[in-house]
């Protein structure tokens, strides 16, 4: 099951203050369709807000990007430059 | 102490580097010609046959409600064609929505535009006209009659967060806070990121130091203000020329704050004279529209110097509270930081970016950043080079000085202790793959620069920075011409270099010369959708893409060959430019020219195209050593000598590469020592102008020494990093403590002009 580390405020908002969770799922869709299944509403949050790194790789706007059964998953601010 | 070094490249100038043919080189820059003999057109440089001037009314006030605003008298003036006002724009709905880089509140980007019901800041626009002249504009502009409302006004973070605080907005609720907030406030949002337990990580601390950092709003200094023509027609449709550092993203905010379709504008990107930030977002292009709207002319509107510190960027003014915890060894057990930042007039200071950076070059198992976005009664911030980055890294590098101070450990080796490596977990969560924080360290310790003497009244400082370097949403198309020229079409305006080091991967991967390759910048009907100019992304990003459009390139130009060879694609290899027959039917070549000569024959023109959301960005962390002397009598202080150290990934064109970081340095420079803006009791700014609001010019600097280190970033073919942002974030620290060091006061509170640092050295004896 892949590791999954929400920031403080949607763990806050969404699911009692957890912010580590694992859960299974092959890609990114999957595993905001099954975070929503367990704390609802936080799929809208999670899938329109957030990038994500998937083992250290940081995905602006993922959908698809694969999730490994070891992966630690990290849903961080999405990430603007100057 | 130090860990065990590690093998890594250096760049040297005219150093030709593996088996690259062109990555690597110092070609002639694309655009250097049209430069240097004023060709080149800004946004300013485009004239239009019946062309109507635009100008803006602003605010007096820091805060106000707007009562009224007359435009009769404006309107009846001889050769005046248009006036707007809010009232022309949409309401538009506050909830953010994704727009490219980060999600934007509309509403707030369309107020800021356009104040709608309150002035915010002093120089928020309230109104606009166009006139057939300038001198008309302008006194069509002074009979707008404005009625007001003056409110009080604050301009200060921990000022603006009292309860009893003048309110800007009514319906901001602090979120991120438990319970939610049942009260209005100008605290818009906390964030938070922690990891491990940090009482018990200062609990095991031998040494622990606390101290406060504030720091002021500054500039992005560009040297070209904001400037647009917008020509509207009666089909609806409106045509944009202008410089910014996104195209598409003018479009896309303009049709949203103007209530257009997306396709009923057309943006053509003028060159661009600097950004570093405070072009990534619109400010005139949507009042042009309106106004070339309403006139059936085509209006130009140019920015004053002074409107462009009165109402563009700045960066966000920042406080900072820091703990830092280490054992004597020098091995840190915890770390915390806690921040406000400025946002300006509208919700969305860059403090989360800041928490999150303000650690990242170290491994640490106890680290706490708690930041806070306040709003304020000032122009609403714009990114700035490394958003949120520096004034983070200006706390906690210089508390770092301060450590190594407390237990007597050489700044760099204590950096080195801690240092990040490839599977540290970094203070905002993910594990760093790899990455060439140490090497940056271990160049800067070996450096010569280290270990030269001082003279008199001189110090040295060192600090170190990060950014996390972005890829997004790129396209990219290669063209083949019929004499076996190549065409790379692009849809970044180039700030830092991006057309020449676009031409290089195109001319790497097909294996022409660089003088066949020519690179252009389409505008938004000629090209897909590109993010637009930021992050450090485009050599990364739109590289990517280049070389994907490259190698369908050279997939077609196999198979042409095949086609006039008449065997299989497979038989033939694209090398050094040319397509070469391989195993069985081995000899034989043909050259891209005599490719392209027969494409009609052999199926049509030759292009390739690459559409992505570009991932595998490679973080960036540099290194600096600053040397200042400073004078005792009246606190001056001077740079002699700067070393910028980074982790540059691969340089496609080493020349641009060592530009962006001495440019970076000396834009953190400016900002440690003399940049700030001056405000009166009322909240009016009293220094507009370059004169007065003093960033550092070649004078005042001595050249500045660059180390490029290559640890390639395995996420592109090359190895490229983003570099532009890094450069800015250890400058602030790097300066302040070589101050420390140089007249033995700590000075926290940017910037560190001569009267201050003369009051502190006296109050010091």
């Amino acid at each position: 099951m892949a590791r999954v580390v929400l920031q403080t405020d949607v763990a806050r908002d969404f699911a009692n203050g957890r912010s580590e969770i694992e859960i299974a799922a092959t890609n990114v869709r999957q595993l905001i369709k099954r975070l929503d299944g367990k704390f609802p509403g936080i799929g809208a949050r999670l899938g329109e807000r957030t990038a994500v790194a998937i083992d250290g790789e940081i995905f602006q706007e993922p959908l698809l990007e694969t999730i490994r059964e070891d992966s630690e998953v990290y849903f961080l601010p999405m990430i603007e430059g100057g | 102490m130090g860990k065990e070094e590690r093998p890594f490249k250096t760049v040297t100038a005219g150093e030709k580097r593996g088996d690259y043919r062109w990555v690597g080189t110092r070609t002639i820059r694309p655009d250097g010609i049209e430069k240097v003999t004023g060709r080149a057109a800004f946004g300013a440089d485009l004239h239009l046959p019946g062309m109507l001037t635009g100008r803006v009314v602003r605010s007096p006030h820091a805060h106000a409600r707007i009562l009224s605003i007359k435009t009769d008298a404006a309107l009846a003036l001889d050769g005046v064609k248009a006036v707007v006002t809010a009232a022309d724009f949409p309401e538009l709905d506050p909830k953010e929505r994704g727009a490219g880089e980060a999600p934007v509140n509309f509403r707030d980007l369309s107020r800021n535009v356009m104040a709608r019901d309150k002035a915010l800041y002093d120089g928020h626009a309230i109104a606009a006209v166009a006139a057939i002249t300038p001198a008309i504009a302008d006194r069509a502009a002074a009979l707008i009659e404005v009625e007001y409302e003056v409110l009080p006004h604050v301009m200060d973070a921990r000022e603006a967060m009292k309860s009893d605080a003048p309110l800007l907005h009514d319906d901001i609720f602090t979120k991120g806070v438990d319970p939610k907030p049942e009260a209005a406030s100008n605290v818009a949002q906390r964030f938070e990121f922690k990891l491990g337990d940090t009482d018990a990580g200062f609990a095991e601390a031998d040494a622990i130091v606390e101290n406060e950092f504030t720091t002021q709003p500054v500039h992005q200094g560009y040297i070209e203000p904001h400037a647009c023509v917008a020509d509207t027609t009666e089909d609806g449709t409106s045509t944009v020329w202008c410089s910014s550092q996104g195209h598409f993203m003018v479009r896309n905010f303009s049709a949203t704050v103007c209530g257009m379709d997306l396709s009923k504008i057309r943006v053509l990107p003028a060159e661009i004279g600097g950004g570093f930030g405070g072009k990534t977002t619109v400010y005139l292009e949507p009042v042009a529209i309106i106004l070339s709207k309403k006139a059936r002319k085509p209006v130009k509107i140019v920015m004053s110097r002074e409107e462009v510190f009165r109402a563009t960027g700045p960066t966000s003014g920042s406080h900072a509270r820091v703990k830092i915890g280490a054992k004597k060894d020098g091995t840190i057990t915890a770390a915390e930081l806690t921040m406000e930042y400025e946002a300006g007039a509208f919700a969305g200071s860059p403090v989360q970016l800041g928490c999150m950076t303000a650690y990242a070059p170290y491994a640490l198992e106890n680290v706490k950043t708690v930041g806070y976005d306040v709003v304020v009664n000032r122009p609403k911030a714009a990114a700035y080079r490394a958003p949120g980055a520096p004034a983070a890294a200006f706390a906690v590098e210089s508390a770092l000085d301060e450590l190594a101070r407390e237990i007597d450990v050489d700044p760099i080796a204590l950096r080195e202790k801690n240092a990040a490596e490839e599977g540290t977990q970094a203070a905002y969560g993910p594990k760093f793959q790899q990455i060439g924080y140490l090497e940056t360290l271990t160049a800067a310790k070996t450096h010569p620069h280290y270990s030269a003497p001082l003279g008199p009244n001189q110090g040295r400082g060192v600090a170190s920075g990060f950014w996390f370097n972005i890829g997004g949403e790129s396209s990219a198309a290669v063209h083949i011409n019929e004499d076996g020229t190549v065409d790379v079409v692009t849809a970044n305006p180039d700030i830092g270099g991006s057309r020449a080091s676009m031409a290089i991967m195109a001319a790497e991967v097909l294996g022409v010369d660089i003088d066949r390759v020519k690179p252009q910048i389409a505008d938004t009907a000629s090209s897909a959708y590109s993010m637009l100019t930021g992050g450090s992304r485009v050599t990364f990003a739109v590289g990517k893409a280049v070389c994907e459009a490259a190698d369908d390139v050279v997939r077609q130009l196999r198979q042409r060959a095949a086609k006039i060879w008449d065997i299989d694609a497979d038989a033939i290899e694209w090398r050094d430019g040319e397509a070469t027959k391989v195993g069985a039917t081995e000899g034989g070549t043909l050259t891209l020219a005599a490719i392209a000569d027969t494409a009609g024959k052999t199926g049509g023109p030759i292009s390739g195209k690459a559409n992505i959301n570009a991932s595998g960005a490679g973080p960036g962390f540099g290194t600096q050593i600053c040397d200042v002397e400073v004078d005792p009598e009246t606190g001056r202080v001077t740079i002699v000598r700067y070393t910028v150290i980074q982790d540059v990934g691969t340089a496609i064109h080493p020349s641009y590469v060592e530009g962006q970081l001495q440019g970076g340095a000396a834009q953190g420079i400016g900002w440690a020592l003399n940049e700030e803006y001056i405000y009166d009791d009322d909240g009016r700014l009293q220094n507009p102008g370059f004169l007065d609001y003093r960033i550092p010019v070649a004078s005042d600097l001595p050249m500045i020494d660059t180390v490029l280190i290559e640890v390639p970033n395995p996420g592109h073919r090359f190895g490229v990093r983003g570099v532009g942002e890094v450069p800015i974030v250890p400058a602030l620290a790097a300066v302040a403590n070589a101050v420390a060091a140089a007249a033995g006061v700590r000075m926290s509170d940017l910037p560190i002009s001569p009267p201050k640092l003369l009051a502190a050295i006296e109050a010091a004896r």
